[in-house]
């Protein structure tokens, strides 16, 4: 019973269960090949693909946990892939692991300065993080435009696109980047009063300021999170695509990235987050992407089995379907008793 | 169920009254807001409801006006039982509320507002003319000049009140409540408004005035109903009852146990304060207030709802940034900024509404007490988790935080523990004075002597302590001297010894005479 009590039972459950169902429909979904001292196969797909969500998603999670958004990040990708291609492109030598680094830290750094600007405009101007970061969401792909000319930049750079393609020792780089990333932001937030102090401005902004918490610095703190981690997915997604197009890198992955929060647990309300949960959030989504193109599920459908799956993954974690799952099961005679932790969840 | 007052008078026998409460009790978890009430209103009448933060005022209004259901007792009309599902039900019975915030949309019309969800309609569209031409005769009815084509923004908050009202009269309305309508209004704005609640008395209209304001109250109503801790004390005739019989009547007395504390004499000002305040003026609230607080001593801040005792606490503790004085901590000027600049100066601040302002329920005991503290150090400096434990196990033990599990959500502590949690997080900062707003409200007996006794050990250790509390009894027990607040000034400071409760709930209720 305690195990289905913790708070990433039923968002693991549903991640689970999604993974079984697709490997019911066919076995060849969780097939891993070993070729050449390198795994292959849809898992590794999985891991490697979900690299640029995973970033994004883990920088959106201590926006929300301030009880903030990020509608930016897919336009501070597309700026960041824009960057990172158009010096790679003057560079003279693009294939040189020099102007590559030169890159990937000018892109990132980018990522930074409009993660500065939106925590700037939500913490010290005050303005609602939806509209602030809206700003640069509508603006940033114009920027993106300016920066590659209005042309689908193309470059060739083998290291470059090492990054998104590349393998170390039998697994994908991307999946150690976002793993790295993961590990380093839950350190900073664990190993430092971070995490704390960003949750309790999250739950009561009044309370923490009359204890003296510099809410300023810590709201501003996740918004350059989240600004330098998509700067990263930036250079990630480019590195995939070798071009930089201002128009789809990046589409629509903030709302991806909101969803996997959620899927993961943390609520949009703003406090208590979880690292973990959003991983398994990204997983699912990702897994799920990943079925309706293995599954072929036609294009034209792909949105709607998206949303349908979706449904029924949140309504599994929903408290109040618990607690009406827990009364049919207890008019069939086979629950368990509503604890009272529960019941106020329901109330609430 | 028979009405068990002290006053059994009707305005006339054959008069019956419109609405009636009778055993009301409503619940909010283990809390109760109100414990078997009884209440009536007559036609013609304005009747006032008296009583303290938390006495269960607005739970009355919601139990008559269907914004709460009754846990048990009955609400009857003209004599009929009734029960209101929703606020919309009882608006259609006649019953219409006024809230404290004017709940209207600021950015519509005039005439929007006063239709809201009741447009009237042609052709199934909302008919403007109607409702430019309804709302013009209902304004007019309150011999109010407002164009009810303008937008609501546009307009003063008294103007917005008197909108407010005319939505609530736009019904044909039985009885009206008003609950708090002249917090923000100017003396000549409450004289407007007054024009307008004796028309509705003389219309035969019921109606129920909440204001904190006693010379409002004993202006304008014939009938006080005064509420403590949910409980009913007593329902009056204005004209028979004494202001200063009427505060007792509302602040009560206690009768718990508290250890008697050698008394430190002071003189009436202290020669060495730690703080010494002068002029603190914050709109509103308080107006040129002057106060010291000595090491070593409890200062008790009595005064009424609304006497600025929140106001002038905030102020010191640099939650609020007064307008106008000077504030000296060991006699160097400073300027509180901010919590945070108080804070490190080691002045603290417990607020009144501690699950609002104070605590974070969601996180734990622990993460609740060590967070001022970590706050301090700064992010990078986590305090280790070892330490973290072992400070907060000694908090507990100290203060007696029940459950003593340091990972228990504050959320589901009872009002004395999560009063205890809040205290431990600025004891831990090591403070110098202590501003303890209302630290004993809502908390059962016994936690309260507890933090009574707290309080004493605090200064005899040489803590500086300011008290606030609405119990008079409580002031004195607790405090060595006794700052009488009045209209947002500190009328007298007093040796507690010197006092008495009659004397105090005298000082306190005195009107203030004009100025010299």
């Amino acid at each position: 019973m305690k195990i289905v009590k913790h708070r990433l039972f039923w968002p693991a459950a549903a991640l689970v269960t999604l993974l079984i169902i697709n490997t019911i429909a066919n076995p060849n979904f969780a097939r891993v090949t070993l070729q050449d001292g390198q795994l292959y196969g849809n898992p590794i797909n999985i891991l490697r693909e979900s690299a640029p969500l995973m970033l994004v998603a883990l920088g959106m999670t201590l926006v929300i946990a301030t009880r903030g958004i990020d509608l930016s990040v897919g336009a501070i990708m597309a700026v960041s892939g824009a960057v990172a291609l158009t010096i790679l492109d003057a560079s003279e030598n693009p294939g040189g692991l020099g102007s590559v680094a030169v890159a990937v830290v000018v892109a990132v750094l980018v990522g930074l300065v409009l993660g500065v600007w939106n925590g700037f405009l939500v913490s010290v101007l005050g303005i609602q993080p939806i509209i602030a970061t809206l700003v640069l969401m509508l603006a940033g792909r114009g920027v993106a435009l300016l920066i590659t000319g209005g042309f689908i930049t193309t470059v060739n750079s083998a290291p470059y696109k090492f990054i998104a393609t590349g393998y170390l020792v039998v697994l994908p780089v991307a999946f150690f980047i976002w793993v790295a990333a993961v590990v380093i932001v839950s350190v900073l937030e664990r190993r430092t009063a971070l995490g704390m102090l960003t949750e309790a401005v999250g739950i009561n902004p009044e309370a923490s300021r009359l204890a003296g918490v510099r809410s300023r610095g810590i709201i501003w703190t996740a918004y350059i999170a989240s600004g330098v981690l998509a700067g990263i997915a930036g250079v990630i997604f480019a590195s995939n695509t070798m071009a930089a197009d201002a128009n789809s890198a990046g589409y629509l992955i903030e709302l991806y990235a909101i969803l996997a929060v959620v899927l993961g647990g943390t609520s949009l309300m703003g406090g208590k987050f979880s690292i973990a949960g959003t991983v398994i959030g990204v997983m699912t989504v990702q897994a799920l992407n990943s079925a309706i193109l293995f599954l072929g599920v036609p294009p034209a459908q792909a949105p709607v089995f998206f949303a349908a799956v979706v449904i029924i993954v949140v309504l599994l974690q929903s408290p109040r379907v618990h607690s009406y799952g827990r009364s049919v099961g207890q008019l069939l005679g086979v629950g368990v008793k509503p604890t009272r932790e529960d019941k106020k969840e329901v109330a609430a | 169920m028979p009405l068990s007052s002290p006053c059994q008078y009707g305005p006339v026998d054959a008069v019956k009254p419109i609405v009636e409460l009778e055993g009301a009790t409503v619940r909010f978890g283990a809390f109760t807001a109100l414990d078997g009430v009884d209440f009536r209103m007559f036609p013609g009448e304005v009747h006032s409801l008296m009583g303290e933060n938390g006495a269960g005022k607005s739970t009355l209004i919601k139990a008559i006006t269907g914004a709460l259901p009754l846990e048990s007792g009955t609400l009857l009309i003209d004599g009929d039982p009734v029960t209101f599902p929703t606020p919309q039900a009882a608006q259609r019975a006649g019953i219409s509320t006024v809230n404290q915030d004017v709940d209207l949309l600021a950015n519509m019309s005039v005439a929007e507002n006063i239709w809201l969800g009741r447009e009237p309609r042609r052709f199934g569209l909302v008919d403007n003319r109607a409702m430019r031409h309804q709302a013009r005769e209902v304004l007019n009815s309150l011999a109010v000049d407002i164009d009810p084509a303008s937008i609501l923004g546009g307009h003063s908050l008294a103007a917005q009140q008197l909108v407010a009202i005319a939505r609530a009269i736009s019904v044909d309305v039985k009885v009206l409540v008003l609950d708090e309508p002249t917090s923000s209004l100017d003396t000549d704005e409450v004289a407007e408004l007054f024009r307008v609640i004796r028309d509705f008395k003389e219309r035969g209209v019921a109606i129920l005035f909440v204001s904190h304001f006693l010379d409002q109250v004993y202006e304008i109503c014939d009938r006080v109903t005064v509420l403590r801790d949910g409980a009913r004390v007593g329902e009056y005739l204005t004209t028979e009852l004494l202001r200063i019989d009427l505060v007792q009547k509302m602040l009560g007395r206690d009768v718990a146990e508290f250890a008697a504390r050698e008394r430190v004499i002071e003189p009436d000002m202290p020669a060495d304060p730690f703080l010494s305040a002068r002029g603190i003026t914050s709109t509103p609230g308080i107006a040129d207030a002057d106060v010291d607080i000595a090491a070593g001593e409890v200062l008790g801040l009595a005064g009424l709802l609304g006497s600025g005792r929140t106001e002038l606490a905030r102020a010191l503790t640099g939650v609020d940034r007064p307008e106008d004085g000077i504030l000296r901590i060991e006699n160097r000027e400073k300027r509180l900024n901010s919590p945070r600049q108080a804070l490190s100066l080691g002045v603290v601040y417990s607020p009144e509404n501690r699950r609002t302002e104070g605590l974070v329920p969601e996180l734990s005991i622990q993460e609740n007490i060590v967070l001022a503290l970590q706050a301090q150090r700064g992010v990078m400096r986590r305090i280790p988790t070892a330490r973290q434990r072992e400070l907060v196990i000694s908090w507990i033990d100290a203060l007696g935080i029940r459950p003593a599990d340091p990972d228990r959500k504050v959320r589901t502590l009872s009002g004395g523990n999560q009063q205890k949690v809040m205290l431990a997080r600025l004891l831990a900062l090591s403070p110098r004075l202590l501003v303890l707003d209302e630290p004993t409200r809502g908390i059962d007996v016994g936690a309260k002597v507890e933090i009574q006794n707290l309080v004493g050990d605090l200064a005899d250790n040489g803590l500086a302590v300011v008290f606030i509390s609405a119990e008079l009894e409580e002031v004195l027990r607790v405090g060595d001297r006794v700052a009488v607040l009045r209209n947002g000034r500190v009328a007298e400071t007093l040796p507690a010894d010197s006092l008495n409760a009659d004397i105090l709930l005298a000082l306190v209720a005195q009107p203030d005479l004009p100025e010299a």
